[in-house]
């Protein structure tokens, strides 16, 4: 293999990485504040294509607005869900909740195959994002540099809102005490709110980025890719955001040079992430930035 | 300023408050006593409204307590130091005093009351920045007491603040518990160390198995032949 096609390869885990990062840090966030796993998490991540598609093409959107429409459609979908199929059940068995996601997930699916028709449906790609730039004998879409780009920005963004503000500090609380964090003044029930929201419109920028790089939109598109993508939150260790946008990097890396260097194995794509997870799970079971342990009992 | 009439709590069908009444004065410390499973955990979680209680009256200020939410009781100056600390472990130090702060938004009047939590808990000055969860046990309710006092509040309930710290600390803490009441918090202490809780107290309730057997001045308990005999003969802490 030559060094270009090698640093082609390599730019393409990049972007695809990218993508699994930012679908993996809303998983992380929910399930650093709720210890839920979002099974619908995929499934919002679907929508948001769904919703840009019809703002370019039924509302004759510019596709910037569109996708801004999109992006905020998707946040108010993610709290809504919150609101509608888990907060009655907070004070249940998790078990409850996690059956309540599984349901949700089926149901966004299947109301999308009702309401949008099941069969594929070609994603519109505004030009500045299909034109492909030449580095010396390397060709590469315009996309696979903006996502990586865009990534690297929303995370230090959410980073600083997690670290450094009054909602991140009460986000950090909640998801260690709700009950203390409440005598504090701390509305919890905001806060869990904020929190789907950012996750939920996170994964509506991965979605709409992932959509214009495979340019196809289908109700089932959220199913593999949420599966992935907190395949990744679980390798960097769930609650761990940092963790979730290395694990989605490795991810997106090891798939993609796993099939430029053993074509043969290419058919098993999609298993790597499974056994990578398998390998998590036996040997560094808490991830790789797994949760800090530093309480005193 | 705290009034509290037949309160009734029942986990499941079992009672744990029988209807107890007690007052709490403003400017005062009151404390009330009482063994493991009494129900003193219980009294405070109903007025923060973490439990609700199945009868009986809690007023604040003339206000009916019954009806605010959790969320919302330090607005209106009621902070508790609840059991066990429970300070946010993988937060640091200031960032748990300032969750203390959390519903202020006079940045300058916070910034002042860090600097009056920082002198009366010195230790806690020098460890600014480290994770809380990494704090000794009596670091941890030092930080509880100043996260409380972050609220500024107007009464604060502490839920046995001694529990498991050595006679030093405990010794420590109760001074600063009267000091903070010197500058004009009113103090709801919880105890098990009766001992030490009656030595501050203005005034005092014992607490058994969900009623109150007894009440008068801290010093007047403390020289009762019952009270010595249950809770200060064999209290060696
Ligand atoms: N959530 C709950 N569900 C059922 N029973 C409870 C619950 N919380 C407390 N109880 C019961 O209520 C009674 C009073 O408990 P509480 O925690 O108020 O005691 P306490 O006086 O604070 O004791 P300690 O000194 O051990 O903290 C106990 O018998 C306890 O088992
Ligand atoms: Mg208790």
């Amino acid at each position: 293999m030559t060094l270009e096609l090698f640093l082609q390869h390599f730019a393409n885990g990049i972007s695809l990485g990218s993508l699994y990062a930012l679908i993996a840090i809303g998983y992380t966030m929910v399930y650093g504040i709720l210890r839920l796993i979002n099974f619908a998490h995929g499934d919002i991540f679907m929508m948001a294509t769904y919703f840009a598609f019809f703002g370019v093409l039924t509302f004759n959107m510019p596709w910037y607005i569109s996708f801004i429409v999109a992006i905020i459609l998707t946040g108010l979908l993610g709290i809504g869900v919150e609101k509608a199929a888990y907060r009655p059940l907070r004070n249940s068995p998790k078990i409850s909740i996690l059956i309540s996601a599984i349901g949700v997930s089926y149901l966004l699916e299947n109301l999308s195959i009702v309401l949008f028709d099941g069969r594929p449906k070609p994603f519109p790609t505004p030009n500045i994002f299909a034109d492909v730039i030449n580095i010396g004998n390397i060709s590469i879409q315009r996309l696979t540099f903006i996502i990586p780009v865009v990534t690297i920005i929303l995370l230090f963004l959410l980073l600083f809102l997690v670290n450094n503000t009054k909602s991140g500090m009460a986000m950090r609380a909640v998801s260690k005490d709700q009950e203390t964090a409440q005598l504090m003044g701390v509305d919890v029930n905001s806060t869990i709110s904020f929190t789907f929201g950012i996750g939920s419109m996170l994964a509506a920028i991965g979605g709409l980025m992932w959509a214009l790089k495979f340019p196809q939109i289908q109700p089932l598109m959220g199913v593999m890719p949420g599966l992935k993508c907190f395949i990744a939150a679980v390798i960097g260790g769930i609650g761990n955001i940092k963790g979730a946008v290395i694990g989605g990097f490795l991810l997106g890396i090891g798939e993609i040079l796993l099939v430029a260097f053993l074509p043969s194995l290419s058919g098993y794509r999609d298993a790597f992430a499974f056994i990578l997870l398998i390998l998590i799970l036996l040997f560094k079971p808490t991830g790789i930035m797994g949760e800090k342990i530093a309480e005193k009992v | 300023m705290l009034n509290v009439e037949n309160l009734v709590v029942c986990y499941g069908g079992i009672e744990a408050l029988k209807g107890i009444d007690f007052n709490v004065e403003e400017g005062k410390i009151v404390t009330l006593i009482g063994a493991n499973g009494a129900g003193k955990s219980t009294t405070l979680k109903s007025i923060v409204g973490l439990v609700k209680p199945k009868n009986g009256k809690i007023s604040y200020l003339n206000k009916n307590l019954l009806n605010v939410e959790t969320k919302n009781m330090v607005k209106e100056g009621i902070v508790l130091v609840p059991e066990g600390r429970r300070v946010f472990p993988d937060l640091t130090v200031l960032e748990n005093l300032k969750i203390g702060a959390f519903v202020r938004k006079d940045e300058n009047k916070i910034k002042e009351d860090l600097e009056w939590v920082y002198s009366l808990f010195p230790r806690l000055k020098e460890r600014t920045w480290q994770l809380a969860g990494t704090l000794s046990g009596g670091e941890q309710q030092m930080l509880a007491v100043g996260r409380a006092l972050m609220a500024r509040p107007k009464l604060m309930m502490m839920d046995e603040p001694s529990l498991g710290l050595a006679p030093l600390i405990v010794k420590e803490i109760f001074e600063i518990i009267k000091e903070i009441n010197k500058q004009g918090v009113t103090i709801l202490l919880i105890e098990q160390n009766a001992n030490a809780a009656l030595h501050i107290a203005d005034y005092a309730y014992v607490l058994e198995t969900g009623k109150i057997t007894m009440q008068g001045k801290g010093k007047e308990l403390l020289e009762d032949e019952n009270v010595k005999k249950a809770y200060l003969g064999q209290n060696t802490k």
